[in-house]
């Protein structure tokens, strides 16, 4: 079995030092910290998605290959950063103005982290300008919107319509997810996609974040 | 008559079934023995740091007519009111687990414990909830209404069952939780982050029986309206 067989599997594992011992030795012996990436900590938390997907694991097992998976990317983003390496894409998310509810919007970062993504988290209780600015800034395809509550909501039709008075809205695509949102909501606002659940909301980013511009 | 209640974290820890159920994982699937090791460790961080307390308050139908009306932008028909109409004794309620389980989980995020956090977070939000019930069956038993009567406490809170969650404003108003360090913010969030509140409804356990077949009951996600009275079930002896 190849190192990056052995990653992906320590990965599945959870087992966080294993995968950092052997990032540590793959980069040692050569080994491209692009393939790593990609053979190694994404094939594994490819694997894990579809376990989930499946129900042959559940959510605890999935934030354990995370946490796997982050040793391991810690080792690798400095030199993925020299060298310039595209990532599927980059994410604002965070919980809307007057929210402070978190967990849900935590998960969705992590599982995007796990897709390939780079995710820009700005936390909760956020503007409608920082969601907007925040991707701007860093050249994000895609803002993830999280709210809990009926008084929450409306914040997130502030952010789409910010995305579209500013002309952004074929650069910029707009999901939102939380407890209180619904598909109808989201299409009632002109979000472009509804995630009902942290897995859900990855494959529409993914989807998203093909959409050509 | 508005009373305080603190109990000991050890007396508020929730089923572990619970616990799992918010993970995600079914009843009658056996989580592995990792996820199991997160259990326990979360359970002994809850353990270690909940400071699980609640304030209680009657209130006569009248004056909670007027906190359940709130700002006007209830669902035009909820069980609640038929509920409550049914009902023989009613109390304002807000309970909390305290700050410092919601501070932990923050950094335990920060701290890459991700599986940890989301965990401590499932028996805190499960514990929240069952301060709900723990406070109705103190109440119960001070009343002497035993279930083996056919007689039920049961709590219900705004931003369910078509009660707006706007409807925090009227209750905080009138039960004043910052007693007990509950706060609201200007969105109707309340802090700490793990509290709950709502009315406490107490009368013939038959009140309580409502099919979910509301308008909003379609966006619902918990549907604990079944669970919560078929764990209670009328017994046959109910007079």
């Amino acid at each position: 079995m190849s190192i990056l067989s052995d990653i992906a599997a320590s990965l599945q594992r959870g087992e966080d030092e294993e995968v950092a011992s052997l990032v540590r030795q793959a980069l040692d012996d050569g080994q491209d910290a692009v393939a790593i990436l990609h053979g190694g900590l994404i094939a594994g938390m490819g694997v894990v998605g579809e376990q989930f997907r499946e129900r042959e694991i559940f959510l605890p097992d999935v934030l354990l290959a995370a946490r796997a998976m982050y040793a391991g990317l810690a080792l690798l983003k400095p030199l993925l950063a020299k060298d310039g390496v595209p990532t599927a894409g980059t994410v604002v998310i965070g919980s809307v103005r007057g929210d402070l509810h978190d967990i849900g919007k935590n998960l969705v970062g992590i599982m995007l982290a796990g897709a390939g993504f780079d995710v820009v988290d700005l936390g909760s209780d956020v503007a409608p300008e920082r969601f907007v600015d925040a991707a701007c800034d860093r050249g994000a395809s895609v803002i993830g919107l999280s709210a809990l509550l009926t008084t929450t909501m409306p914040v997130m039709k502030d952010v789409v319509e910010l995305v579209r008075a500013r002309g952004l809205q074929d650069r910029i695509k707009v999901i939102v997810g939380g407890a209180a949102v619904s598909d109808a909501w989201a299409r009632q606002i002109g979000a472009d996609a509804y995630g009902y659940d942290a897995a859900s909301a990855v494959e529409r980013v993914r989807a998203l974040a093909r959409t050509p511009a | 008559m508005k009373q305080r209640i603190e109990w000991r974290p050890a007396d508020t820890l929730p089923e572990r079934r619970e616990v799992l159920r918010l993970q995600g994982i079914p009843a009658g699937v056996d989580p592995s023995r990792r996820v199991l090791s997160i259990v326990e460790s979360a359970e002994a961080v809850y353990l270690e740091i909940a400071e699980p307390r609640a304030l209680v308050a009657d209130i006569s139908m009248e004056a909670f007519a007027a906190v359940y009306r709130g700002e006007g932008r209830n669902a035009p028909v909820t069980p609640i009111e038929a509920v409550v109409l049914r009902a023989d004794a009613l109390a304002l309620f807000a309970a909390t687990v305290g700050a410092r389980v919601t501070d932990r989980i923050r950094t335990l995020f920060a701290e890459n414990e991700p599986a940890l956090a989301v965990m401590v977070d499932a028996v805190a939000s499960a514990a929240a909830d069952c301060l709900t019930h723990l406070i109705a069956d103190r109440r119960a038993a001070l009343a002497d209404d035993a279930a083996g009567r056919g007689r039920l406490t049961l709590g219900y809170s705004p931003g369910y069952c078509g009660w707006h969650v706007s409807g925090q404003r009227a209750l905080f108003a009138c039960l004043q939780p910052e007693a007990i360090g509950v706060t609201l913010n200007a969105s109707c969030l309340m802090d700490p982050l793990k509290s709950v509140s709502g009315v406490l409804a107490a009368g013939p356990a038959d009140i309580h029986r409502f099919a979910p077949g509301y308008e909003f009951c379609a966006d619902c996600r918990t549907k604990t309206c079944i669970g919560r009275v078929q764990r209670w079930p009328i017994p046959a002896s109910a007079g």
